[in-house]
């Protein structure tokens, strides 16, 4: 076996409150297309930025070719022969194609730069990948698999020797990515080492040589791609051994049928985003949508709350059918929508508690009926005790909470609106075990008035224990949907596994 | 939580109102020291008069700017074109009084109608094209003056109705009656504000769209409006400066008026940025740039020069306000925060 | 070529209003009319040119207006005040244009401070610096800058090239080449385009954004020594709201406010819009110069709509 090209030892980084990795390792062989697996929180992210330089390790070392290196800069990572391709691939979108590959290089007389010998170089660069394209074209018109193709001309144009790609394929088509995966296999037999971050596990096993997981910021393995059966990876993904214990739904219940139908989604998708399905929620049902991290969950929930409406389907809410083109329209329907993205798309951060509680409840009465203070303030007293939300009083700004006392005045915020259908997404990321709990009970609680839920989670025992039906993401389209009893870890990766 | 000083306190220093105070208490101490009768009043025909008077009537204008403005910049927004509607307003109002025989009831609604419409045009353009808030209000910065101008015919146009001559020179109840104005304006927008859910909804909209627009909030909406109303409020302003000169000059009235309005709500403590707004601290702003003027000129500085200390209150102010200047110093006292 | 495009169509307004006017009015169409409005808008479009290279940073200056009158007044109460020789005098002034400039962009880039109010300070600061000098306009009167009005090229009957207009021309030229030929060009182009991108690219971003404000200081102190020659004198008073026009020659030019797209050419077909039009108002006789704010407004709102448009259209992939 050769000498690895790559090797990472013991990396540590901490970050104020959290161990973001812990004693984690990767070897890189030259030559070879190695995956980088792991759920939320795993550390993936963190270890690319040690590898290229945007953070520097509390710990471990790393040593390139032999040579111990510690990049400071992504700048100093590329001179040391170390490049990346970012999902959104940073690079200068208004510029062409020649002067993004050369870009801080272009060939120079006197300080004035050569444009023939300028264009000359990226068409090199290009052939190198075997493209042959208009090096004077906008980057911006370009599609994102051409873009991406220039990046990765960049960086080799850089000398690199090891290439990180992270989340390449996530905007590609299946021909698209079937020629990056063409590219990757050339570089790779010309000694090239690729870091392939992702989450399409099909593509893991049709590229990859060898695959390294982590989990919560520690090393779980490294592997061969062709003796990891795909039960076992994702088992190791999520912390689950494939031979465990079928844990029942908690109620045992197999019913609700009868139960009146809220929402039905037929043939329902988006271009790019999630491909049509069928989803039908009915009156006091708790639905969860199980599948890995980018398999299309967070995609399909704003798609029918209407934040990326769907361009094909139909909907219909209440028996009715309606177009919910933007989420106005959906809370009227009685939906609401807990997003994931809690900073971005959640809190406004310099509004008090009490503010952030009633947003969506005094939107819903429009600008001039104001909710009396007396009531908003029962409301919040209502509600910060009923979700435990810790808080010095109503009337803090909401950013001095802890993450976890957020995401609980969020819901409160969505259930002040009392909808017909909440939908949850990832509702306990980043709270702790009590509180998760709490949650959980709440969840079935909201059953039983007669509300429906809609929940996402990457915790795959908090699915099982909440949910009455689970539809089964995989790789932005639904592959399978399991009832009561049916609704098991293990039945729930097999279906991702893809594992009959 | 009812401990009134704890709310006191809290309303003090959370809505920023401290710093501008502080600043305008600084300026009156310096005159109070160093300006004779600056402090002065005396009554005259029942009217009360001084320099803190004049004061007050000549920053009016600039304060109810700063109104409408406040609003804008709330919503993370900008209005460079209130100068051209004030010139707008005076050249409609100073047309009518003189070419017809409307009466001022009617002239003073269809001047503040005609700038709020204008107002609206620019909302659609931020709101509905998406169009950056610099670029949008810059062209009726441009071609506002250009329509003032058209109205008057490119002349100075004078009146003497008295009517109309009684909104900027007139008194009432003793103080000149631009105070009236301009307290019925901050009281006005005040109860909308707090006592609707209107304050609400350009706070939010303002601090982050993205999630106020999930939360349902008809942030197109939100956004149009706050225009509009700085549309109305340059409406006033300007009616005011056509009356106390007692003419429409249009290409000169307003004249970068609307940088004053934007410094008053950035001193007053709204963020450039959007999100909380603070209308007194926009008026205290305001009034801080006035007296700033009014001691320059008491001290024999021209008043052409009194953009200098401006400048330098400006850019103190946003230094202020970056979280890397305050990192900066704070390392300089040892205290270094972290930031991830 | 589709990115050619907002300059064409800058350039196609320009023929059809060049047209018009040289349609309705009797001797429009002549080399002196073209001649002239290079000579007369040169201060316009010197500043403008500078304003072009902030903006394409993504950028903007609002200090332009008040550095210039401070440069005027500089100049002229240095030489006509003080006897100094023009020429110290001017390269003083123009250094002090450079300082103003580099000052704030470098309060802009290290501390992450708003342009607008940072250059809005800038703006209070040279003004009032302006009327510290001289609260009134002072004429000058050297030989040297009798020597330098005097200065023509003939390019046709009754038609020259002024001093002011060969000054406006050279700094064109140097601008475009800086623009398209040199790597610090490039670097403000990238800047405004994706400044993080920039930044992972490994260019040097904070200097970058410090020069291109202290170049633009040379262009509006630039533009303030030609408004001296132009106009015999030095006013403080000049140039209130310049900045404002400049700003409008580059977005009818065609450079984006947000940054990163744009040409130095496009200005140049802003300025001569501009010129064109308060030409034939002159010529005209009958309509007054607010027209010429109504059409400058117009365009701004057509072109403003249309590279919205364009921007719209032209990123299929960004979503």
């Amino acid at each position: 076996m050769s000498e690895p090209l790559l090797q990472m030892r013991g990396i540590r980084k901490v970050f104020p409150g959290v161990v973001a990795l812990d004693d984690v390792d990767l070897t890189l062989r030259a030559g070879e297309v190695h995956a980088l697996m792991g759920e939320n929180g795993a550390g993936k992210s963190t270890l690319i930025k040690v590898l290229t330089g945007v953070y520097r390790a509390d710990g471990g070392e790393t040593s390139l070719a032999g040579a111990v290196i510690n990049p400071g800069s992504t700048l100093e990572a590329e001179a040391a022969g170390i490049s990346t391709v970012y999902q959104e691939v940073n690079l200068v979108g208004s510029l062409s194609i020649a002067e993004n590959i050369l870009l801080g290089r272009q060939p120079r007389r006197f300080g004035v730069i050569r444009w023939g010998e300028t264009r000359r170089l990226a068409k090199r660069a290009l052939a190198r990948l075997g493209l042959e394209l208009d090096v004077d074209a906008q980057l911006d018109s370009c599609s994102m698999a051409i873009q991406q193709m220039v990046a990765i001309a960049r960086a080799l144009d850089v000398k690199a020797r090891v290439l990180i790609l992270d989340e390449p394929t996530s905007s590609l088509d299946d021909q698209e990515t079937a020629a990056l995966f063409k590219i990757m296999r050339q570089l790779r037999d010309e000694g090239l080492a690729i870091v392939f971050v992702t989450h399409f596990l099909d593509q893991v096993y049709e590229i990859s040589d060898r695959i390294t997981v982590l989990r919560n910021g520690a090393l779980v393995g490294e592997y061969e791609t062709a003796e990891l059966p795909r039960l076992e990876l994702i088992g190791k993904m999520l912390g689950r051994k494939p031979e465990i214990v079928d844990h029942a739904a908690a109620d045992g219940d197999d019913g609700g049928e009868s139960a009146e139908e809220l929402l039905a989604a037929s043939g329902v998708g988006r271009k790019g985003s999630v491909r049509p399905l069928d989803l039908t929620i009915r009156k006091g049902e708790v639905v969860g949508l199980g599948g890995l991290l980018g398999s299309g969950r967070t995609e399909t929930a704003r798609m029918l709350f209407g934040i990326e409406p769907p361009d094909s389907g139909s909907l219909r809410i209440g028996g009715e059918t309606r177009r919910l083109g933007n989420p106005r329209k959906a809370i009227a329907s009685g939906l609401a929508f807990c997003s994931e993205d809690r900073k971005g798309e959640g809190i406004i951060p310099h509004l008090s508690v009490r503010e952030n509680l009633i947003l969506a409840l005094q939107a819903s009465r429009g600008p001039i009926r104001l909710l009396p203070r007396a009531e908003q303030e029962e409301l919040c007293a209502h509600y910060i005790k009923a979700l435990n939300i810790k808080t010095p009083d109503a009337e803090t700004p909401i950013s001095n909470l802890s993450g976890g006392n957020q995401q609980k005045a969020l819901l409160a915020r969505w259930l002040a609106l009392q909808p017909k259908l909440i939908i949850l997404d990832e509702p306990t990321r980043g709270i702790d075990v009590g509180a998760k709990a709490e949650i959980e009970k709440l969840v079935r609680s909201l059953r039983e008035k007669g509300m429906a839920v809609l929940f996402i989670s990457s915790e795959l025992e908090e699915v099982v224990h909440t949910c009455d039906r689970v539809a089964v993401l995989r790789d932005r389209r639904k592959v399978g949907e399991l009832t009561g009893s049916e609704i098991t870890e293990q039945r729930i990766m097999q279906l991702v596994a893809h594992h009959e | 939580m009812n401990d009134p000083l704890a709310k006191l306190k809290r309303w003090f220093t959370g809505g920023g109102l401290l710093w501008p105070l502080l600043g305008l208490a600084a300026l009156l101490a310096y005159d109070f020291a160093f300006v004779d009768g600056f402090f002065r009043l005396e009554v005259r025909d029942g009217h009360l008069y001084g320099t803190l008077i004049d004061i007050l009537n000549q920053g009016s204008k600039t304060m109810l700017l700063a109104l409408g403005m406040t609003l804008v910049i709330a919503t993370g927004g900008v209005d460079l074109s209130v100068g051209s509607l004030m010139a707008i307003a005076g050249a409609i109002a100073a047309a009518l009084v003189t070419q017809s025989e409307m009466s001022l009831a009617l002239i003073v609604p269809i001047a503040l109608c005609a700038t709020a419409a204008l107002g609206v045009f620019n909302g659609a353009l931020v709101s509905v094209a998406g169009i950056q808030p610099i670029v949008a209000t810059l062209i009726l910065m441009v071609a506002g003056r250009g329509i003032a101008m058209l109205i008057t015919g490119g002349q100075i146009v004078t009146f003497e109705h008295a009517g109309f001559v009684y909104i900027g020179n007139g008194h009432f109840m003793g103080l000149p009656f631009t105070l009236t104005i301009v307290a019925l304006a901050l009281g006005g927008t005040s109860l909308l504000m707090r006592k609707t859910a209107c304050g609400l909804f350009v706070e939010a909209a303002g601090d982050n769209e993205t999630a106020s627009r999930f939360s349902g909030l008809p942030t197109r909406w939100v956004k149009l409006s706050v225009y509009a109303f700085s549309g109305l409020c340059a409406g006033l302003a300007g009616l005011i400066a056509a009356s106390n000169i007692k003419a429409a000059d249009s290409s000169r009235v307003g004249e970068m008026m609307e940088l004053d309005a934007i410094f008053a709500v950035v001193v007053g403590g709204t963020a450039l940025t959007g999100g909380r707004f603070n209308l007194l601290g926009s008026i205290v702003g305001a009034l801080l740039i006035q007296t700033l003027t009014t001691t320059m000129i008491t001290q024999g500085v021209p008043p052409a020069v009194a953009p200098v200390p401006k400048a330098i209150v400006i850019v103190a102010v946003c230094l202020l306000q970056s979280e890397r200047f305050r990192n900066e110093v704070s390392g300089w006292f040892g205290k270094r925060r972290a930031t991830a | 070529m589709r990115r050619y495009f907002p300059l064409m169509a800058t350039f196609a307004v320009l023929i059809v209003l060049f047209g018009t006017a040289s349609a309705m009015y009797d001797r429009f169409f002549t080399a002196r009319v073209v001649a002239n409005l290079f000579s007369d808008n040169a201060f316009l479009g010197i500043t403008a040119i500078g304003m072009t290279f902030v903006i394409l940073s993504g950028g903007i200056d609002l200090s332009v207006g008040a550095v210039l009158a401070f440069t005027m007044t500089f100049v002229a109460s240095m030489v006509t005040e003080h006897s100094w020789h023009p020429v110290p005098a001017i390269s003083l002034a123009l250094a002090l244009g450079v300082a103003l400039g580099g000052g704030m962009g470098f309060l802009i880039q290290r501390y992450d401070l708003p342009p607008f109010l940072v250059t809005l300070g800038g703006m209070f600061f040279a003004r009032g610096m302006a009327f510290l000098v001289s609260a009134e306009s002072i004429t000058i009167d050297h030989e040297f800058y009798t020597a330098l009005q005097d200065i023509k090229i003939v390019v046709g009957p009754k038609a020259w090239l002024k001093a002011v207009a060969l000054v406006f021309l050279s700094l064109l030229f140097g601008a475009v080449s800086l623009a398209h030929w040199t790597p610090f060009g490039r670097n403000i182009y990238a800047l405004g385009g994706n400044e993080s991108s920039a930044r992972l690219m490994g260019l040097p971003v904070a200097r970058t954004k410090i020069q291109v404000y202290a170049l633009n200081g040379f262009c509006s102190a630039l533009a303030g020594v030609v408004a001296t020659i132009y106009m015999g004198s030095g006013n403080p008073a000049m140039g209130v709201g310049l900045e404002l026009d400049a700003i409008a020659c580059v977005v009818i030019g065609g450079t984006l406010l947000t940054g990163g797209v744009g040409y130095v050419a496009g200005t140049l077909g802003g300025v001569l819009i501009f010129g064109t039009i308060q030409s034939a108002l002159i010529f005209d006789g009958r309509l007054n110069s607010w027209w010429l704010r109504i059409a400058i407004g117009v365009l701004l709102l057509i072109f403003i709509l249309m590279q919205r448009q364009l921007s719209r259209m032209s990123a299929p992939t960004k979503n």
